[in-house]
């Protein structure tokens, strides 16, 4: 079956509708059909249906993400009761281990960050998987640093990065690969972006998994959640009436 | 007996407003192989230039078909030719040249 491929972290200046409307289209030309763009919480409406409507131009599909930075655990879940159900995708980014396991188990989370630039911040471990694999987080692994970094730091990502996704392997935590592209000359193919995953012994079909199959099913599975007729999992309003 | 080696060639797509000419491209490809696979891994890749058209940025390459993956992964990896910023994308993937300007005939 043909995959659908989709780059859930796409990070335009939003004040610039040009690069916007360029980066969308490059995803469009590069083989994506959905593309997340990271707003900032207080995203007006009318920006966000702007850039709906410039997606629909590009006939692609677009989902709005916002990424939390919480100091503290009492910070996250305050910011997830806020903002959860404004907005299609959940990224978390972890700057402290408390916040890390909070973010794991919390099953409102969509998305796990961590730090590229420094490895003793990245806090998946085994117990964060372990949280991980009983919620619904994903591991996010941003493409941008991989290309951007040069030596030494480039060496010591790649080894964060392959220790990471083989304790995700391990508990059976899906692995997403995003661009965090916010210059279009940093897009890549979804295929280049899985021949990049070579690089810390991530499999051909994981890789493609990891731009196709599991950001599609947190799409899935958000929009369910957040339209009208959802009630719990598994269960959705088919018909309101008197008569019901 | 030894065995005949097998090759692949890719077509590439030049992401870049300005002009590059084909020995920077070729070299920044090597370079980009060597920093990701070393001296032993870049001998192992037999690549060579086929075609090169500056004006439609297009790009065909050669490559031993063991090495494609990584190739592939180094061509990804290159964000910048000097002081141009540039992105490289794979159009297609061939066993000939005939079947590489097949597949990419618009």
């Amino acid at each position: 079956m043909k995959r659908t491929y989709a780059d859930l972290h796409l990070c335009p200046d939003l004040a610039n509708a040009e690069q916007v409307l360029r980066m969308v289209n490059k995803a469009s030309k590069l083989g994506y059909r959905l593309v997340a763009i990271t707003v900032p919480p207080n995203f007006a409406e009318t920006n966000v249906k702007g850039l709906l409507n410039v997606c629909k131009e590009a006939k692609m599909d677009l989902a709005t993400r916002v990424d939390l930075k919480p100091r503290t655990p009492e910070e996250l879940l305050k910011a997830l009761r806020r903002f959860r159900r404004e907005f299609e995708i959940v990224a978390v980014t972890c700057e402290s281990k408390d916040v890390a396991r909070q973010a794991a188990k919390d099953r409102r989370v969509d998305l796990l960050d961590f730090s590229p630039f420094d490895f003793r911040r990245r806090f998946f471990d085994l117990a964060e998987a372990e949280l991980a694999s009983n919620g619904l987080a994903c591991l996010e692994i941003d493409m941008k640093p991989l290309l951007m970094l040069e030596g030494p730091s480039r060496i010591r990502l790649l080894s964060s990065l392959r220790r990471e996704t083989a304790i995700a392997r391990k508990f059976g935590v899906p692995v997403v690969m995003s661009s965090g592209a916010s210059d279009e000359r940093l897009m890549r193919r979804p295929q280049e972006l899985a021949a990049l995953a070579n690089l810390f012994d991530l499999g051909q079909k994981a890789a493609l998994d990891a731009v196709s199959g599991n950001p599609m099913l947190i799409m899935k599975r958000n929009r369910e959640k957040l339209s009208p007729r959802f009630v719990a999992p598994g269960i959705r309003v088919v018909r309101r009436g008197k008569d019901c | 007996m030894l065995k005949r080696a097998k090759r692949r060639y890719l077509a590439l797509e030049i992401g870049c407003e300005e002009p590059i000419d084909s020995g920077e491209l070729m070299d920044a490809v090597w370079n980009a192989v060597m920093k990701l696979y070393g001296e032993y891994g870049a001998s192992r890749a037999g690549l060579s230039m086929i075609d090169y058209d500056a004006e439609r940025r297009f790009l065909v390459i050669r490559t031993a078909h063991t090495a494609v993956e990584m190739v592939r992964t180094a061509l990804a990896s290159i964000t910048r030719i000097g002081n141009k910023p540039v992105a490289i994308h794979v159009l297609a993937v061939s066993g000939t040249i005939k079947a590489l300007y097949k597949k990419i005939k618009p």
